[in-house]
Parts: structure tokens; sequence; C-alpha cells
């Protein structure tokens, strides 16, 4: 299988601050993988390099290769905004727009050129189903997304994320502000896209990385430590950091 | 002696807390000061101009023999080049501050935001100057009709001294959206002027507008620029080629001459003044209140 | 999945031209023009001014009294009267304007006469410069009968710029963190001891950032002046507040000069703006370069000051 992402020696920079240091990973298909480690260990910068969101923070550059598809996505002429279509992101903290729920979902769909109404309904209505949400606010699609609750925000922007129909998603922490109820969800919810999208989360609970995840990263200062089989990582860990950090046994 | 020592102590920071205190009542006094002094003139001249002519007469000739008391024209020629200017100074204003808070570098902005406060605190006489000396002869070149005075340059140039005021404020507002926002957009694929349009200005909308309602209060009571270069013509015209009179340039008009206190002609400037108060109030504290549900909604 | 419109833009990422895209590299350009095109007037004016009026900047310029002919006319009542009133209106306005300023940011409560004061000052910021000099005339000038006297302008400004002074020592004082407050009280200091030995020196340099820019604006303000009756053509100086003579002790004191007229650099110019001769327009010009130097001087101080203090204090 070709992998989705082969990353040569990305080395990441905040000034002069080497936040990354020579990561080599490939991401399969299909696949979930999870990035583990400490906080400040660059796990954050890992994934947030990959669509180049990071581009947006100051005096923030990189070093390295990161093919996707065979594409080097830090070259000249690759175009960063149809870039982030195809490699979708849900963040941290919900962040929905401050327009309605449908206006939520339906953003990202008119930003691509899509037009018409009814395939714009069509397609809110089938991201919300994806994203396990609908049945809570079929009848409230005109109220402010803001009115709901943390975990309904975050289905929200992974609903919002399927409507453009990314290839790629990327979680960056995304259950770190929300309740265990709503963690739950999310994790049936990653469980399930699974199957048609290539997944990649980065989280700081070691359970959740367990539960969801086929291939994990550990990282450490800013060093990838082990990349395996996520029941490799947590079952037989090769280095002896990693079975610190799994075993709970420092920071 | 420790006791002293605290009661001296206590005592003075009581004082100093109501010394402190009228500090800050003086300013409310000096509102009230404003309102009283208007308010005084404004009614002797009401004894004499009845206030529905004040309001409906189309004509304003206060020192002629056959005097007329309408602020119309007077308002219309304020309203008139105030229009000018924020007719410039909104959509460049505006174009200016998406620039800065959704394109620049840091760089960029660093140098570029003191350099418009300095053309914000160019004085207005000196915009004066330019606009009757410089602008007016240059349209002049393009417009053969435009008179010596009018309120097209002035206008302009009262624009242009706007600019700042809304580009930083509108800039403040869209820079106080939260980044989160704009991830959310730019994840899923929007370029800048779709995140400015489509997701920063909506969410700052209120915090431009305050800016915007506060440039146009700013304009409204511009004085030195229209008294140069408008004209001291009061008619009621919306040709913006022609020289007319606002009513800051009517003050600075009647200011100049020796008109002799407590005549009819020195109490119009107060009426004139009380006019341009209500006004650029009204247009304040409407401001105000936008910014403040702005800053609470993301502060 | 298989959207046939999305599988369109699906195909590559690799830089299109699509209307977006132009759209988007259109309104830089579009924004960059709109942000240069207030600078590229600034510019065009300070040349204008310079060509008109450099010629006129001659040391006779800086000690002559106006005069009816163009040539021999100079800006001395008006620059002396300027300074006069610049520092008279610093004088009242500082001391009131950081009081206040103090006051509202670390003593005031959450409550209807603060929140009050605070829409009231927001509004005062907001009020014509030319309702000013109305208060001026009906309060200083007529009801005190100070006449128009230096310092009934001196008042009037410090009226005018009192919002602003008032308004930056509260952002200066809002940006220091609570923490010094904290540690400042944890050590038994009263209220005032914090806010005289942590929190104003910490505040000093944006509150005289403010400062600065206030006098600036009071320098070249015009239109409050002649509406409380500064003349357009004056021909002496108010009295010196220092004189040195023969007599002992040879150096006198007054404070007469405070009630004596006087006009100021802008007034000076907007007469001879307004005059038909074009041979003033050139002192007019020549006033500009001087007024204008003065206000961008002030200004630089200003930036200069906030860059220098915004690096040496990181909170």
């Amino acid at each position: 299988m070709d992998p989705t992402f082969k990353i040569h020696g990305l080395s990441a920079f905040y000034g002069a601050k080497e936040v990354l240091k020579g990561i080599n990973i490939n991401i399969l298909p299909n696949s979930v993988t999870a990035i583990i480690g400490p906080s400040g260990c660059g796990k954050s910068t890992f994934i947030r390099s990959l669509n180049r969101i990071n581009d947006l923070i100051l005096n923030f550059h990189t070093a390295g290769k990161v093919f996707y598809h065979n594409q080097d996505i830090y070259a000249k002429d690759v175009d960063v905004f149809d870039l982030r279509r195809r490699i979708g992101m849900v963040f941290q903290k919900p962040n929905p727009f401050p327009k309605s729920i449908y206006d939520n979902i339906a953003y990202g769909l008119r930003i691509h050129d899509f037009t018409t109404r009814e395939m714009i309904d069509e397609i809110v209505q089938k991201s919300l189903k994806k994203a396990a949400l609908w049945d809570e606010v079929k009848d409230s699609l005109k109220q402010n997304a803001l009115t709901l609750s943390g975990g309904q925000q975050q289905r929200l922007c992974i609903a919002r994320t399927l409507a453009i129909e990314p290839e790629v998603i990327l979680f960056d922490e995304p259950c770190s502000a929300l309740d265990p109820i709503s963690t739950a969800k999310i994790e049936e919810l990653i469980h399930q896209l699974k199957q048609n999208y290539t997944i990649i989360i980065v989280t700081h609970n070691m359970q959740q990385a367990a539960r969801v995840s086929d291939y994990a990263g550990f990282f450490l200062l800013g060093e990838l430590i082990e990349f395996d089989k996520t029941e490799v990582i947590f079952k037989a860990p090769k280095d002896k950091r990693t079975e610190d950090y799994i075993t709970g046994r420092f920071g | 002696m420790l006791l002293k020592r605290k009661f001296i102590l206590k005592t003075k920071e009581i004082l100093i807390e109501r010394l402190l205190f009228f500090c800050s009542l003086l300013s409310v006094v000096t509102t009230l000061g404003i309102i009283l002094v208007l308010l005084f003139e404004t009614l002797d001249f009401f004894k004499e101009v009845p206030v529905w002519q004040f309001l409906t007469d189309t004509q304003w000739t206060p020192l002629f023999v056959n005097k007329h008391f309408g602020i119309l024209p007077l308002l219309c020629g304020t309203f008139l080049t105030t229009l000018i200017a924020i007719s410039v100074a909104i959509p460049v204003g505006l174009a200016s501050a998406v620039y800065l808070s959704e394109y620049a570098s840091l760089k960029i902005r660093n140098i570029v935001k003191p350099l418009m406060e300095i053309l914000a605190a160019v004085p207005t006489v000196v915009y004066g100057y330019f606009a009757l000396l410089f602008v007016t002869p240059l349209l002049r070149k393009i417009i053969p009709d435009l008179s010596g005075f009018n309120s097209l340059s002035s206008g302009i140039v009262m624009g242009i001294m706007i600019i700042p005021l809304i580009s930083s404020l509108s800039e403040d507002a869209m820079r106080a959206v939260p980044m989160g926002l704009r991830e959310g957009a730019y994840a899923v694929g929007s370029n800048r002027l779709q995140v400015a349009l489509r997701i920063v200005l909506p969410a700052a909308l209120s915090g431009i507008i305050a800016a915007s309602i506060l440039a146009i209060s700013r304009a409204i009571g511009e004085t030195m620029i229209v008294a140069i270069a408008a004209g001291q013509q009061p008619r009621l015209t919306l040709n913006p080629l022609v020289p007319i009179q606002t009513i800051t340039a009517y003050i600075v008009q009647i200011s100049l001459g020796d008109t002799p206190h407590g005549t009819l002609e020195y109490r119009t400037i107060f009426a004139c003044g009380m006019s341009l108060f209500i006004m650029t109030f009204i247009l304040n504290i409407f401001s105000f209140k936008l910014k403040r549900r702005f800053q609470e909604i993301y502060e | 999945m298989n959207n046939p419109a999305l599988s369109k833009i699906n195909s590559s990422f690799v830089r299109k031209s699509g209307v977006n895209r132009r759209l988007d590299s259109g309104f830089r350009i579009l924004g960059i023009a709109s942000t240069a095109f207030g600078l590229v007037v600034l510019l065009v004016l300070i040349i204008d001014i310079f060509l008109d009026g450099a010629d006129r900047i001659k040391w006779d310029f800086f000690v002559s009294f106006p005069s009816r002919k163009p040539e021999l006319a100079g800006i001395l009542s008006a620059w002396v009267g300027t300074v006069w009133i610049m520092v008279l209106t610093a004088l009242i306005a500082l001391p009131l304007g950081i009081g206040a300023g103090i006051y509202l940011e670390e003593y005031a409560r959450k409550n209807y006469l603060t929140n009050f004061i605070e829409i009231n000052i927001a509004n005062l910021a907001g009020v014509p410069s030319v309702i000013y000099g109305l208060l001026g005339l009906g309060l200083f000038v007529r009801y005190f009968n100070l006449d128009r006297s230096v310092l009934a302008g001196g008042l009037t400004l410090a009226l005018l710029i009192l919002p602003v002074i008032i308004l930056s020592t509260r952002e200066a004082l809002r940006a220091i963190p609570s923490s010094i407050r904290e540690a400042s009280y944890a050590l038994g200091a009263t209220k005032w001891q914090t806010v005289q030995h942590q929190l104003f020196p910490a505040a000093l340099g944006n509150i005289m950032t403010g400062v600065i820019l206030a006098m600036s604006r009071a320098a070249g303000e015009t239109a409050p002046l002649i509406t409380i009756g500064a003349l357009t053509y004056i021909a002496f100086l108010p009295q010196s507040p220092v004189a040195f003579s023969g007599g002992f002790p040879f150096i006198h004191f007054s404070l007469q000069g405070l009630f004596d007229p006087f006009t100021v650099l802008p007034i000076q110019i907007f007469n001879w703006v307004s005059r038909p001769q074009k041979g003033f327009f050139a002192d007019a010009a020549a006033g500009i370069i001087v007024l204008l130097g003065l206000t961008l001087i002030m200004n630089a101080i200003a930036i200069l000051l906030r860059h220098h203090y915004q690096k040496k204090v990181r909170w």
C-alpha cells in the first residue's frame, strides 16, 4: 500500500528554536495514527505542519520534506489553500464560526464554489449524520453554533471538515476540552471514519491512543523516539524511554 | 506612636483617594459645563428665533439685513463634506485594515502603523492649506467647473485625515477575533481573502461599525479644513463643486469677526454648537456602546 | 465521496489560477495600495509645503512679528504664544488627567457612577474641538472674565486633552499585570503606596507616550483658540515670566503674562492662508514647516518611547 504521507527528516523551528528534529514517518491510508508524548514534545507542531496551518504563525519555518502522495507539500508551487482542503483538521478547542449550524458546514462548500442550494442542503445533512450530530440538531439548523455544548461543537467541527471531503483528517487533541461522554462519542466517530479517511490524532491521553489507533508514534523533546503498531508500542516497546512513558514512570 | 503613624497613613490614603476622585469627577463637570454654556445661550437664542424656524427655514443669513436663521443650509454643508470624507475613508481604511490584519507580516505592520499615526497627527490647519492650495488646483485640471472653495477637495482631504482612525480601530477589532476561528477557516481550505471577508469581518463587525461611526462623528466636527477650503456660503445643495459652509466653519467665521457679546449673532454660534454637540454626542455614545458590546464578546 | 464537483477539485493541489486565487492576490494589491495611499499623500503634502515655504525659513522669520508685507512677516508672536499655551496646558492637564486615570483604573469600584464617568470620558474624547472653544468662550472668557488671555487658552486646551491623557493613563496601568499589585499588597503596602512605588513608575513610559501625543495635538489645535477669540494679528509678546533688569534683585518673576492676549502658530498659519494676497501663502507654508516639524518630532519621540518601553519591559 502506498503511504499517504512520507515524511523525511522534518524539522520545525519557531524563530531559532528547534521544536522538531528530523522526523521520519510513513502514514498509511485508512489507518489511525496516534501521536503521543509529554506536553512540549512537539506533537502538536508535528501535526500542524502536515496541513501547513502553522504557516500562520510568525517566524515558523520547517526543513526536510513532507510528501503527500509523492508531492512535497512545502515545495514552492504548492497551493496551500487547496492542500488544506484535502487535509482536514479538527482542533484542540472547538472553534465553530459564530454563524448558524447550517452555515458552519456550508461555509467550506461555498468557498469552494458550491452554489446550488440543493447540493449544499444535501451535503450539510450527510456530514451532520456522519458526525453523529444530525439527530440532535436537525430541528435547529438555523441556530447559532455557539449555543451548542462543547462536545456538540466539536462534532460540528468534524462535520464541517467532512463536508469538503478531505482524504486525511488531523485531530489535534480533539477531546482535551471535553467531558468523558463527549470524548467517548468522538472516539467512536474516529473509529467509524477510519473506513474512508486517513486519520492522525495527537493525544496526551494514552488510553485514548490505545483505544483508537492502529499505529502510534512516541515523541520526546522534538524527536520521534519510536513508531510502530499500537499494540507493539503499548505492549512491547523497544525503547526504554517509551516504556517509561507508557508505564507512567515519567512526566 | 505607632498608632499615630497609622492614623496619619490612613488619613493620607483617604485624602489622596478623595483628590483623585475629584480629578475624575472633573470630566463630568466638563460635560456639564459644555451643556450648560451651550444651553444658556441657545435658550436666549430661541427666545428671539422660534425653534421651528431654526429647523425648517432654508436660508442662513444672520449677517445680512434680511436675517434668516435656518440651520438646514449649514447642516447640508456638514452632511455633504462628511459624506465625501467617509466615502474616501471607509473603503480605503477598511481595505488597509484587512491588509494589515490578515495579509501583512509583523515587520510591515510595525513600520506602517506608526506612519499612519503621523497621518492622523498632522494639524488640521495643515490639511486645510493642502486642500485649498494643492488638491483644489489639482482637481481643477480634471474638473474645470470646480470653484476655488468647494466641498469636494475639503471632503477628500478630510477623508484622508480619518483613514488612520478607521484603519487602526478596525484592525484592532479584527485582531481581537480569536485565532481559532481563522485556523478553522484555513483548515477547510479558505484563502486569506475568504477568511478576511467571510469570517473575520463579520465577527469584528460591531467593532468596525463603532470605528466608522466615530469617524463620521469626527468628520462632522472637523473645523479647520472646511473653514479654509470649503467656503463661507451656506447653501442647500448637494453639488460638491461649489462653495458651501458647514456648521463648524460658521462658528469660526463669527469668532473671527468682532460680533459683540450678547447679540443675536453672537448667540447663533452657540445654537450651532448645540446642534453639533447633539449630533456628535449621539454618534459617540452609539459607537461606545457598540465597541463595548464587541469587547464583551471577545475579551 | 463520489461527488462529481468535488472530484474535480480533488484532482491536484498544485497551484491553479482559479477566480478565488486571483481575487485573493488582487486584494493583496488593493490592500497595499490603500495602506500606501495615505502615506503617499502625506509625502506629497510634505513636499508641496517645502516647495512653497522653504525659502521663507530664515532667522528673520523666527524673530519678526507678523506684518502687512508678506516678505517681512514672521512667527515670533506665534511661536512664543504656542510655547506659553503648551506649557500652561501641560501644567493643568497632566496632574488632573493622570490623577483621574489612576482613580478610575485603580480605585474606582464598578458601579453606576464610575460607569457613567467612563461613558462620559469616551464621549468627551469625541466632542469636536470647536465645542471646547465655545465652552472656553462661555466659561473662561466670559464667566470668569479671563478675556482672550493665555490663561483662558491654556485652560480650554487642557480640558480638550484631558480625556486623551485619562485614557492613556488607564491603558498604561491596565497593561501592568495584577501580580505586581498582589505582590505589593502582600507586603502590606497601602493602595497609594502601591500606586506610588510600583504602578506609576511601571506605567510612566506608556503614560508619557500618551501625554506627548496629547501635547502634539494641543500644539496643532486651531479652532478652539479661534473660538475663544485668540487674535489673528498680534505684534507683541505676553509679558515674560522671568525678566532681568538693572535693579535689585536683578531677576524678576511675574505671572502677568498669563493675562495677556496671544496668538499661536496654527492661528497665524490660518490667518495667512485666509489672506487674498498670494505672498502670504509662502509665509503660511513656512509656518507649516515649523508646526509640522514640531508635531513630527513629538510623534517620533512618542513612538520611540513606546518602542523602548515595549522592548525593555516584558511581563
